[in-house]
C-alpha cells in the first residue's frame, strides 16, 4: 500500500483514500474552436506514459477532497514528491539526469 | 516438427519419454529478416506463425527481452468470448473465436479451449438493457447470445448467490454458450512450435534497445545483441509498446496499467462455467487443476512493474465473495500482476504509422488473450500485404483525430 503526503493536509495518508486521476500539467488547447484535430486529439487522448518518472494528479477522495500533484516512479513506484495544483515538480527527468542523484 | 498423436504418446512411452524433439530451435540471430516481430507473447507469435504459413514469409524473426509468453500471455484470466457491442469489435472477436475452434487441430498443439460458456450478469434494471441490446447486436452478427431470467443463471451456475437478499440481486444475465476459456500457456507453445516448424527464428533474452529510420523508412532495430535489419517491423508489446514508440518518435495513445489476478488453492469441481459482473466488478472461473481463476479491475495508477497493490486485491476478493459467499473461506494461492495498455476506446490499435514499414499492435488493455488468433490473423496479413486487413481498417490509430472511436467501455460486458 502506498504512503501518499498530501500536500494540503500536511500528512501522510493510505493509498485507499486517493484516486489517481492520470497525466498531470496538460494544457487544454486555448482556442479550441480554432486549433486542429490533430493537437485537439492530442490533448484528449494521447499521453506520455513514461517508463521511469511520471508527473500525475491525484485526488485525495475521502480526505480534503482536493487535486494534487505526484512525482512517482513507474516501475519502482517510488513517490518521491507531491506539491500543490498550480506548481511545478523539483524532480523531472531532465534534474534526474543532469544531478546524477535518485 | 514432430507430429503429436496418441500414437505417438505410446511410443515414447516404450521409450520412457527420453527422445521428445525440443519443440522449437534456439537459433543466433541472423543479419537481415524480411520482417521482424518485437515480443514474443501469445499475440507476436500467432503474428508470426500466420505470416509463415498463410503468406509464405518465412524469413521472420520474433525478438523477445525474456522467454516466449512470459508477459500478459501467461498472466491472464485466460477467458475466450465474442460478445462486443459494436460491429467493428464483435468482427474482430468472432473472426478470432472461429479460429480459436479450430485451434488445436490447426497447431496439432491441445490448446484446451473449453467452450464452457460465459455469464455476464446483470445486476440492475440498466444492466439488463444493456444485456439485451448487446445480445441483439450480437445476433445480428452471427454470434450466439442469449438472455437468461435469474432462474436459468441459477440453473446453469447454481454455486451462485441468485437469491434476492443480496445487496446486489442477480437479475439475469447475457451467456455466451461458445464462450469459455483456453490454457493461456500452451497457446503461445503451440503458436512458438508452429511458427518455429516453418523456420521462423524465435529469439529470446534479446531486447530491442532501439530503431534505426532513415528518411522515414524503418530499417531495423538495435538490440541487445546488436542490429538486426529488416524492412517491416510489426511491434507487438503490450505494456511496453509506448517504450518501443518513443524509440521511433511516436507517441500512442495508451496508458499502462497493472492488471491482477489471482487463484485459490484446489478445490474439486464447483463451477463448470465462465462468471463476469459488470455491476460487482470480477470475474471468476475455475481451471483444470480446480484453482479458481480471479480477477477484476486494473490499478488505477500507471505502472510498469507487474505487480498489483494490495487495495485491488481486497476490492477483487469482495466482489468475488458477493457473488460466491461459499468461497470465502477459499485461500488464495497466488497473485500476480501484468501490464496492460489500456486505450481510450478500450479497444485495440492494429495500425501502421507515419514510420513507412514500422506497424503495431497494441491497446488491447484488459482483453488481449481472447483474441490472440484473430490479433496474430489479420495482424500478419497486415504486415505481408503493407496496408490494413479489412477487419483490421477500423482500428487504425487515426481514429483518434478523426473521432471515429469504437467505445467498447463497458459494453463488452465487464468494465475495463
Amino acid at each position: 500500500m502506498l504512503h501518499i503526503y498530501c500536500p494540503y493536509c500536511g500528512e501522510h495518508r493510505e493509498e485507499s483514500e486517493f484516486r489517481p486521476k492520470g497525466q498531470a500539467h496538460i494544457l487544454r488547447p486555448k482556442d479550441p474552436d480554432n486549433c486542429s484535430d490533430e493537437v485537439w486529439a492530442d490533448y484528449l487522448f494521447f499521453r506520455d506514459n513514461p517508463r521511469g518518472l511520471h508527473h500525475e494528479m491525484w485526488l485525495h477522495a475521502t480526505g480534503c477532497r482536493k487535486y494534487f500533484n505526484v512525482t512517482r516512479d513507474t516501475v519502482s513506484y517510488e513517490i518521491l514528491e507531491t506539491y500543490k495544483m498550480g506548481e511545478q515538480p523539483k524532480i523531472t527527468a531532465q534534474s534526474r539526469a543532469a544531478g546524477g542523484e535518485k | 516438427m514432430q507430429r503429436y498423436s496418441g500414437f505417438g504418446l505410446a511410443k515414447h512411452a516404450l521409450s520412457h519419454n527420453e527422445n521428445w524433439q525440443r519443440m522449437w530451435r534456439n537459433p543466433t540471430p541472423k543479419k537481415k529478416y524480411d520482417v521482424i516481430i518485437v515480443g514474443g507473447g501469445g499475440h507476436g507469435l500467432a503474428t508470426a506463425y500466420y505470416l509463415a504459413k498463410e503468406h509464405g514469409i518465412t524469413n521472420v524473426a520474433v525478438i523477445e527481452k525474456g522467454w516466449l509468453g512470459g508477459g500478459n500471455t501467461a498472466r491472464n484470466t485466460t477467458i475466450v468470448r465474442s460478445n462486443y457491442l459494436w460491429d467493428e469489435a464483435a468482427e474482430l472477436y468472432e473472426h478470432a473465436m472461429k479460429l480459436w475452434e479450430g485451434l488445436s487441430q490447426d497447431l496439432n498443439y491441445n490448446v484446451m479451449f473449453s467452450q464452457r460458456g460465459v455469464l455476464n450478469l446483470g445486476h440492475t434494471l440498466q444492466d439488463m438493457r444493456d444485456i439485451q441490446r448487446r445480445v441483439n447486436a450480437n445476433r445480428l452478427n452471427g454470434i450466439d447470445g442469449e438472455v437468461l431470467d435469474t432462474q436459468q443463471v441459477k440453473e446453469i451456475c447454481p454455486v451462485l448467490d441468485c437469491s434476492p437478499n443480496t445487496r446486489y440481486p442477480v437479475l439475469g444475465a447475457s451467456w455466451q454458450p461458445r464462450g469459455g476459456v483456453a490454457r493461456h500457456d500452451a497457446v503461445a507453445w503451440g503458436f512458438a512450435r508452429g511458427a518455429d516448424a516453418l523456420g521462423v527464428d524465435l529469439i529470446q533474452q534479446t531486447e530491442v534497445i532501439g530503431m534505426r529510420i532513415e528518411d522515414g523508412q524503418i530499417l531495423g532495430v538495435e538490440t541487445t545483441r546488436g542490429f538486426i535489419a529488416a524492412e517491416t517491423v510489426g511491434c507487438v508489446a503490450a505494456g511496453n509498446s509506448g517504450v518501443l514508440a518513443r524509440m521511433a518518435g511516436i507517441k500512442l495513445p495508451l496508458e499502462s496499467h497493472p492488471l491482477q489476478a489471482l487463484v485459490s488453492e484446489p478445490i474439486k469441481p464447483v463451477l463448470d462455467t465462465v462468471v463476469m459482473s459488470n455491476h460487482v466488478h470480477g470475474y471468476c472461473s475455475q481451471s483444470d487443476k480446480g484453482d479458481l481463476v480471479i480477477g477484476a479491475g486494473i490499478d488505477g495508477y500507471n505502472g510498469y512493474g507487474q505487480r498489483g497493490s494490495y487495495p485491488t486485491i481486497e476490492h477483487t476478493l469482495q466482489a468475488i465473495v458477493e457473488m460466491f459467499p461459499t468461497f470465502s473461506r477459499v485461500r488464495m494461492n497466488r497473485q500476480w500482476g501484468g501490464i496492460v495498455d489500456t486505450c481510450p476506446d478500450a479497444c485495440p490499435i492494429l495500425s501502421a504509422t507515419p514510420v513507412k514499414g514500422l506497424f503495431f499492435n497494441c491497446g488491447w488493455g484488459t482483453g488481449g488473450f481472447k483474441a490472440t488468433p484473430g490479433s496474430g490473423n489479420v495482424f500478419a496479413w497486415t504486415l505481408a500485404k503493407g496496408y490494413a486487413h479489412p477487419i483490421a481498417a477500423p482500428f487504425s490509430i487515426d481514429r483518434f483525430v478523426s473521432g471515429k472511436l469504437i467505445d467498447e467501455h463497458g459494453a463488452a460486458g465487464v468494465a475495463h
